[in-house]
């Protein structure tokens, strides 16, 4: 029975929302991996192109709602989420044409393209608090809980509850489609195809009557799809901010160079790997530990980091990961 | 590396946590093609007249170059290291800027053209390196080399795979596990993929033991046999010229000496400068 109770606040407070966090993550460094195996750099814009793609799909929301417009016991945000999604490829595409295209002319650096997302970054980033804002916003409607901790109470018998939200179920579900979808496009279909080979050798796939253009144009239109769902996702999980996406890029950078840069296996790993430290090292153990072990009365709530470190964990991970493994988990491009 | 990069000694570009410098292109991709003329009258399968100019804003390397190539025949650019043999070719294939001169091809004028529109206008070309998808499969480089056809590719595969039995048994592994003989294969095997009118290959031997060489050598003489012209850089000067219809040593970027391959293994010039007696 405390076994029992162990495992159910170890779910309810660690298992899943770390498993929504590192879907969420997982989103996030899939995009990041993609820009930097195809376009060569690691695109610091990213966070914020997630915040853009979520402001839109949050204004997107309130116009449908204001005219009526939901998904029943789902959030009304997945009908608005495609439009997003076009939105911010728009703004990306934009982007790619303003900014980007001049250093793919000259054959510049990528150092310089990187650069320059920096400065891509801070443009998205006055542009989304423009649009929508600085306040923080929550835009999750329809059902809330799937199982609420009083209804699993009653369905158990156990003192502890387990909740599962929608949007966390809603999380992984999404994340799931939208990575064998990916996988699917990119080993399966001529155009995802040619991304990989353009990633492999630029010249070559040229050289084959690839377009590199359109490959670049791709790109980013995944990148903003991703970018836009994994905001949504975030969103809807906990609220939206857009400083927090600003900070989210962290972990998602983490995520990415863990699981192997350029390797979107690995930046699934990586997403779930920094989600589950975060949470696992910023989570007080002390009822866990009550459960499994009455006769231990530890002094503390069991706590390794206050929760206002939980960037500290990106951090270490990011500094232990290159230093012993610079290539990744998984072999990226970085090798 | 770009100028760009060795001015800063290619500071900032090895830190592959932020940058991923690998398979990165020298070629502009995002060059517009122009209009395609008209041929000549009499003109060559495909010819390279006159051809001027250089990479970039740099010094011209070539100097009124001219190469041509007839119909199923081979023919082979010789000559001394830094010749300009491969800036030949890639200035046939539109990769440097031409100042002077013109590029025609089955009686079209192509100058104006950029690389991936030549490539649909029938020409393939297989550099001297990088010339592989290192991390797709044997067939997966293959179905790229393909990338612009809308038919159906699987018996032009098959014949690529006649033609280089070695890497039909290894279709299913990445093209970059291959040995150094087994790559140029799959390298000349992606460029026949688009069933072009021409192929041009740079050194296909550069690298290879004598025996693949031979094999290859083989290769090369039978693509030509069944109707495809080829036009090649190659270093075993000897050897080329056994198998050429025609010959082009160049020296410093010009044409020094033009026949055919038996004539030029027979002019003494040719043969004390670039034969070795």
């Amino acid at each position: 029975m405390d076994f029992l109770n162990a495992l159910v606040v170890f779910l309810n407070f660690v298992f899943i929302p770390a498993a929504a966090y590192g879907a969420q993550l997982a989103l996030g460094a899939l995009g990041v991996t993609l820009i930097y195996g195809i376009l060569r750099f690691s695109n610091f814009a990213h966070g914020d192109t997630m915040a853009f793609g979520t402001a839109t799909v949050i204004l997107l929301t309130w116009g449908l709602q204001a005219i009526g417009i939901t998904a029943g016991p789902l959030p009304t945000a997945l009908i608005a989420l495609p439009f997003g999604i076009a939105l911010t490829a728009l703004l990306v595409l934009g982007t790619d044409r303003a900014v980007y295209k001049f250093y793919r002319r000259q054959k510049a650096a990528p150092i310089i393209l990187v650069m320059a997302s920096v400065g891509v970054m801070f443009v998205m980033n006055g542009l989304t608090r423009l649009l929508i804002g600085v306040d923080e916003y929550r835009f999750d409607d329809g059902a809330r809980f799937i199982m609420d901790v009083r209804t699993f109470r009653e369905m158990t018998g156990l003192p502890e509850g387990l909740a599962l939200r929608s949007t966390q179920a809603l999380t992984l579900v999404v994340a799931v489609i939208v990575v064998v979808v990916l996988f699917w496009f990119l080993n399966r279909t001529k155009s995802g195809k040619a991304m990989r080979a353009y990633s492999d050798n630029e010249d070559l796939a040229l050289l084959s009557g690839i377009d590199p253009e359109r490959v670049v144009r791709l790109t980013w239109i995944i990148a903003a799809g991703l970018a836009t769902i994994a905001g949504t996702l975030y969103g809807l999980d906990k609220s939206f901010k857009a400083f927090n996406y600003f900070q989210i890029l962290l972990p998602i950078f983490a995520a990415a160079i863990v699981g192997g840069l350029g390797n979107p296996v690995g930046a699934i790993a990586g997403g779930f790997l920094v989600a589950f430290s975060e949470v696992a090292v910023t989570y007080p153990w002390v009822k866990v530990v009550g459960y499994l072990a009455p006769w231990y009365e530890p002094g503390g709530l069991m706590q390794l980091l206050g929760t206002e470190y939980k960037f500290a964990v990106s951090f270490v991970i990011l500094i232990v990961v290159l230093l012993f493994r610079p290539t990744g988990l998984f072999r990226g491009k970085s090798v | 590396m770009t100028d760009q990069n060795a001015t800063f000694g290619n500071r900032g570009n090895r830190d592959a946590s932020v940058v991923n410098t690998k398979g990165m292109g020298t070629i502009d991709g995002t060059r517009r093609s122009g209009p395609v003329g008209a041929g000549r009258a009499g003109d060559p399968f495909l010819i390279g007249e006159s051809m001027t100019g250089g990479y970039g804003k740099g010094a011209d390397i070539l100097h009124d170059c001219t190469i041509s190539v007839e119909q199923g025949q081979i023919a082979v650019i010789v000559g001394p290291n830094g010749a300009g043999k491969s800036t030949a070719m890639k200035a046939i294939f539109g990769m440097l800027n031409l100042r002077q001169g013109s590029v025609r091809l089955n009686g079209q004028d192509i100058t104006a053209l950029n690389p991936q529109d030549r490539v649909k206008a029938g020409m393939g070309f297989v550099p001297q390196v990088n010339n592989i998808f290192p991390s797709m499969t044997v067939e997966e480089n293959l179905e790229m080399g393909a990338y612009i056809r809308r038919d159906d590719i699987r018996a032009t595969m098959e014949q690529v795979y006649d033609l280089f039995p070695a890497v039909a048994e290894k279709r299913r592994q990445a093209a970059g596990e291959l040995s150094g003989g087994q790559r140029q294969q799959v390298a000349v095997g992606r460029a026949l993929m688009t069933q072009p009118q021409v192929l041009m290959l740079d050194e296909p031997t550069a690298g290879v033991s004598p025996i693949v060489m031979d094999e290859l050598f083989d290769r090369i003489i039978a693509i030509a046999r069944s109707g495809l012209p080829v036009l090649m850089v190659e270093q075993n000067a000897r050897q080329a010229m056994m198998i050429a219809d025609k010959a082009y040593v160049l020296v410093q970027g010009a044409n020094a000496h033009t026949g055919t391959g038996k004539e030029l293994m027979q002019n003494d010039e040719v043969r004390r400068t670039f034969l070795g007696g």
